[in-house]
């Protein structure tokens, strides 16, 4: 007799959602359960540090399906539900209630988490990361004008609330390790923009800063001390590759997956911010922890399950909204030699920076320069060579840079 | 409140009825419209969330501002009549709305 199709997906965030879509659509015949430890149906993260950190969002607006639709399609949620285990010689995942659910083929969509710091004595002052919809909503009810706010960690996520913060009239401090804000997602020429944007805005910025700990009221770097009412812990996230690695499965700062997205265990899978994956664009492994990757792995992995071929390969792409400014990047900037500036980053708000090796155009940062990352992940797409002088050249439009 | 009809990509008319106070793309992906992607949310960043309007309603949404429009032009599959669904919010004036989502979003 043979063995009725059933597949398990362990998290249920974004990568998750996309997946169970996309197994429907590419006509996966067999029963689907989605296991995620949160409370909500799958949701969108990217808003928690921008209009739900604002109020202009509600978190029930951030769902990214609503439950009828996992029921139209057949999906089975178990949600506030946490596998603890996956037993890969029975086939079967062990939920924290002890019940188990067995599959033919397994998704970890696990995620990844904020990373903490081994802060000493928290004390009075009231530590947070922002990660879920129950972190936003703990670090909301804290708001109030002229709060010290101090955020650990001058990445995206602390840089967005920093930007929300001020502009509810907390006094606040990013305190940042390495030399520059961002410096693992943007070139220097964009640090020192957004520098400049958040001490414009009333940010107090302070480069090169250890935090050796956080005691009452205060903030203890070497060399100096910052008030703070509250402290926001943003030094980036780590991947939810545990229960992958206890079961025997390959990792390496998240979890190995080939092109595929398959693990080193061929009926399971894993898709998103927890996958480590070779990338064709920069030819070395890499994890990247963005929607359109959780997005794109969950449609790569759907048409290897369903037997598909696999969709056109898109060019990774990013945002990130601090103020009145959009910043958008696209491709993968590793290892470029040259830079151009098209725009002026020292005046204004309005500039883009393309990157590119061997004379080919590998990645833009844009900064609200709209046409300039919607022209550029077509030029990426096709690794186009473009003339560095007509690129930084604003006489020439956008659309004329094709040519 | 409005009644919007979405022809999605495989020719299927869907008749939906969507409240104000969220943007039609919020609307359609809460309904399941099939073909409306919407990868960034919302946040005019993606242009996956296109439609194209039907001619007589063209004049009458409410009209693209700087960065739709940008987004719009080079987004694939783009037409005179093509819309980001989440740059407009739902309104009572919207009733009878008639769109079409195109074959892909990429
Ligand atoms: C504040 C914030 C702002 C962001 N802004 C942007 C942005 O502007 N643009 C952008 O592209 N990206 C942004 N991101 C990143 C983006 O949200 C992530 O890349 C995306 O959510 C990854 O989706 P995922 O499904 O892989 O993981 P997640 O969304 O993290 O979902 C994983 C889920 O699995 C659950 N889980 C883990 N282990 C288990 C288990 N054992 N059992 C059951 N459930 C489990 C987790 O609790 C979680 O709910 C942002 C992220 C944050 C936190
Ligand atoms: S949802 Fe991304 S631009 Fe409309």
């Amino acid at each position: 007799m043979p063995v009725a199709n059933s597949l398990v997906v362990v998290g249920a965030g974004q990568a998750a959602a996309q997946l169970v879509a996309s197994l429907s659509q590419d006509g996966y015949a067999g029963e689907v359960t989605l296991i995620g430890d949160e409370p909500h149906l799958p949701y969108q993260r990217p808003p928690l540090s921008k209009k739900v950190l604002t109020g202009e969002l509600t978190p029930d607006r951030l769902s990214v399906k609503p439950a009828a639709f996992y029921d139209k399609i057949g999906t089975r949620l178990r949600l506030d539900a946490r596998v603890e285990r996956i037993d890969r010689a029975t086939k079967e995942v062990t939920l924290s209630d002890g019940s188990r659910i067995g599959f033919t083929t397994l998704v970890l969509a696990t995620g990844s988490r904020a990373r903490t710091l081994p802060l000493q004595g928290t004390g009075r002052t009231a530590t947070f990361v922002l990660r879920s919809i129950a972190d936003v909503a703990a670090l909301r009810a804290q708001f109030a004008p002229g709060k010290a706010l101090v955020v650990i960690g001058g990445g995206y996520i602390g840089l967005e609330l920093a930007a929300v913060a001020v502009k509810q009239e907390l006094e606040v401090t990013v305190l940042e390790q390495a030399p520059r804000v961002m410096a693992r997602g943007v070139g220097p020429v964009v640090s020192r923009f957004y520098e400049r944007l958040h001490h414009e805005e009333g940010v107090r910025l302070c480069m090169g800063s250890v935090v050796h700990g956080v005691e009452d009221g205060c903030v203890v770097c070497a060399g100096s001390e910052h008030r703070a009412d509250l402290v926001l812990i943003g030094a980036g996230a780590v991947p939810n590759a545990e229960l992958a690695r206890e079961s025997g499965l390959a990792t390496e700062n998240g979890i190995v997956v080939d092109a595929e997205c398959r693990t080193s265990d061929p009926v399971i899978y894993a898709i998103g911010d927890c996958a480590t994956q070779h990338h064709p664009l920069v030819g070395r492994r890499l994890r990247l922890e963005s929607v359109h990757n959780a997005l794109e792995q969950a449609r790569i992995a759907s048409a290897s399950i369903c037997g598909k071929p696999a969709p056109a390969a898109q060019v990774p792409w990013f945002w990130s909204d601090q103020y009145d400014v959009k910043l958008q990047m696209a491709g993968l900037s590793d290892g470029y030699d040259q830079a151009v500036v098209r725009g002026d980053p020292d005046r204004g708000r309005s500039f883009a920076v393309f990157y590119l090796r061997d004379g080919v155009l590998i990645a833009v940062d844009a900064v609200n320069r709209l046409p300039e990352f919607m022209m550029s992940k077509q030029l990426i797409a096709g690794r186009a060579r473009i003339d560095p002088a007509r690129l930084g050249d604003e006489s020439i439009a956008v659309k004329d840079l094709k040519g | 409140m409005a009644t919007i009809t979405f022809e999605e990509p495989d020719g299927t008319l869907r008749k939906v009825d969507l409240a104000g106070g969220q943007s039609i793309m919020e609307g359609a992906v809460r309904a399941s419209v099939a073909g409306i992607d919407a990868d960034c949310g919302g946040a005019c960043s993606c242009a996956t969330c296109m439609v194209y309007v039907a001619d007589e309603w063209c004049d009458r949404l409410p009209p693209k501002d700087a960065a739709e429009t940008q987004m719009l032009e080079f987004c694939p599959h783009v037409q005179e009549n093509s819309r980001l669904t989440c740059q407009i919010p739902v309104t009572d004036a919207l009733d009878g709305l008639r769109v079409k989502v195109p074959p892909s979003q990429h």
